[in-house]
């Protein structure tokens, strides 16, 4: 099979793509720490994977699956109690997850790992990313207005339960893009930052959308120019300089 | 007149705490119906009862295909959201699968004007978003309107031109409205029914009828003559 990097840089910039849209809609929601946290679970299931020599990938993806039905069920219980809930769990998993991976891996597991991926490999990633873009375009208008209001996003037939579903899906399943080249630890970061950038520098929904992809994929290509040529590790050095982005989008006052 | 609405022996209880019991009335098209009562009474549970969110027992008749349009008394949305009237009001009508003259129409009817459809709406002011919410609810030509105490957080400025725009909604467009409010001033103005409630029916009927001093004293208590100063505090 035809083992390619250049599958890989490909993939790293539809997850960036994935990352800004999907990390867009967690700032509206107000979920952007507990979207960090599910990306945490997935380290316990690619250390389960590895010590039963499954593919590790899968390990997570299976973790991040039942992360995201544990959210979807807390989020249902509106309390106080839930947000620590989730602190708690979340963090309890990465504990869990660096007990059971082998040390070996540990560091692979977290922060990422730039390789070669095989076209199979690449196209199974390509496919999730057109389905959660495909999802988030169809489904936009009852995100916004459910974002807005629930109630009123009810009362117009929206129903709520099962968009916050599909929508912690698409979440986990833009984690799952970017577990290979970010890791469990940093791909939240990517789908985090980007928008918070955008929402520094603008009001409008269009804008706002599109400067948060372009803020991810400006942090992914700098990632990859960068960590080259100095020889970096490709995860840290993006969330870096996405970083870096915000806290020179800080400088800018709002109008 | 044709019938929109009845409702009996309504009850809601959160776990073991019945918070509305044995509700009964009816609303006919044209009919305004003003709910009031002290604070804590059920009235916000009612309006959830009887737009579906909630759990109930007893029976709430909607007329067959009715439209009805819901404006809740306070939306948690962050006001940091980057989102405008327009984008709302989009959202709504690719939901509904509204066409886009529709909003023009939904536009016109609450004078809306196009830098207030662009300006986000964390900075419009407390009367602006109130419209912006009644905008929203136009869409979908509702024949019924649930309000719940559409003025309480904004100024007197703002409370008027919103009352204004919803006594031309009645005039022009006939929706009824259904409207929980702490001001009976308001409720004198503009509804031809009310219904008290503190948990349990107190009083129903046209407000100059219903509202008997012994009905407010029951409602509210002694704290009735302080009535007017609470209700200030409460802006």
């Amino acid at each position: 099979m035809i083992n390619s990097e250049l599958f890989s840089i490909l993939l790293a910039f539809v997850s960036a793509i994935t990352a800004g849209l999907i990390g867009s809609f967690a700032l509206m929601k107000r979920m952007t720490l507990a979207g960090d946290a599910v990306s945490h679970i997935a380290l316990p299931g690619i250390g389960i994977a590895l010590l039963m020599h499954l593919n590790p990938l899968l390990g997570g993806a299976t973790a991040l699956l039942i992360g995201t039905l544990l959210i979807w069920n807390l989020e249902q219980k509106t309390n106080l109690a839930t947000e620590t809930a989730v602190g708690v769990i979340f963090s309890a998993s990465l504990a869990i997850g660096a007990l059971v991976t082998p040390s070996a891996e540990l560091e692979e597991a977290l922060f990422g790992n730039f390789q070669a991926l095989s076209l199979h490999n690449f196209l199974i990633h390509l496919l999730l990313a057109v389905v959660i873009i495909g999802f988030l375009i169809r489904y936009r208008h009852q995100l916004i207005l459910a974002l807005f209001s629930p109630d009123l996003a009810r009362t117009a037939g929206v129903r709520i339960k099962w968009l916050n579903l599909f929508y912690l899906l698409a979440f986990s399943g833009t984690v799952i893009l970017g577990l290979q080249f970010l890791g469990a630890l940093l791909m939240g970061s990517l789908i985090i930052i980007p928008a918070a950038v955008s929402r520094q520098l603008t009001h409008q929904l269009k804008s706002f959308l599109t400067m948060s992809v372009l803020v991810s994929i400006v942090s992914v290509g700098l990632g990859f120019i960068t960590s080259s040529y100095y020889g970096w590790q490709l995860g840290p050095t993006v969330v870096t300089i996405a970083a870096a982005i915000f806290v020179l989008s800080l400088l800018k006052k709002k109008k | 007149m044709e019938h929109l609405l009845s409702v009996s022996n309504l009850s809601v209880s959160f776990d073991d705490e019945t918070v509305l019991e044995d509700i009964n009335f009816e609303l006919k098209a044209g009919e305004n119906l003003a709910i009031v009562g002290p604070n804590g009474a059920g009235k916000t549970v009612l309006l959830k009862a009887l737009l579906g969110m909630l759990r109930y027992k007893g029976e709430i008749d909607w007329a067959p295909n009715i439209r009805v349009g819901y404006i809740p008394q306070k939306i948690d949305a962050e006001k940091h959201l980057p989102l405008n009237l327009r984008n709302l009001l989009e959202a709504k009508a690719q939901i509904l699968k509204e066409p886009a003259l529709a909003i023009q129409h939904v536009i016109k009817a609450a004078e809306i004007s196009k830098s207030f459809l662009e300006t986000p709406i964390g900075h419009l002011s407390g009367g602006q978003f109130q419209r912006a919410l009644i905008a929203l609810a136009l869409l979908g030509q509702p024949q019924v309107l649930i309000l719940d105490e559409p003025t309480a957080s904004i100024d007197e400025r703002g409370e008027e031109q919103v009352y204004n725009l919803l006594h031309r909604l009645q005039d022009e467009y006939g929706v009824s409205l259904i409207l929980v409010s702490h001001d009976l001033s308001v409720v004198y103005q503009y509804a031809t029914h009310v219904l008290c409630i503190n948990r349990t029916k107190v009083c129903l009927g046209p407000p100059h009828e219903a509202l008997t001093p012994e009905t407010l004293e029951k409602l509210y208590g002694a704290r009735q003559k302080f009535f007017h100063t609470l209700h200030q505090h409460d802006k």
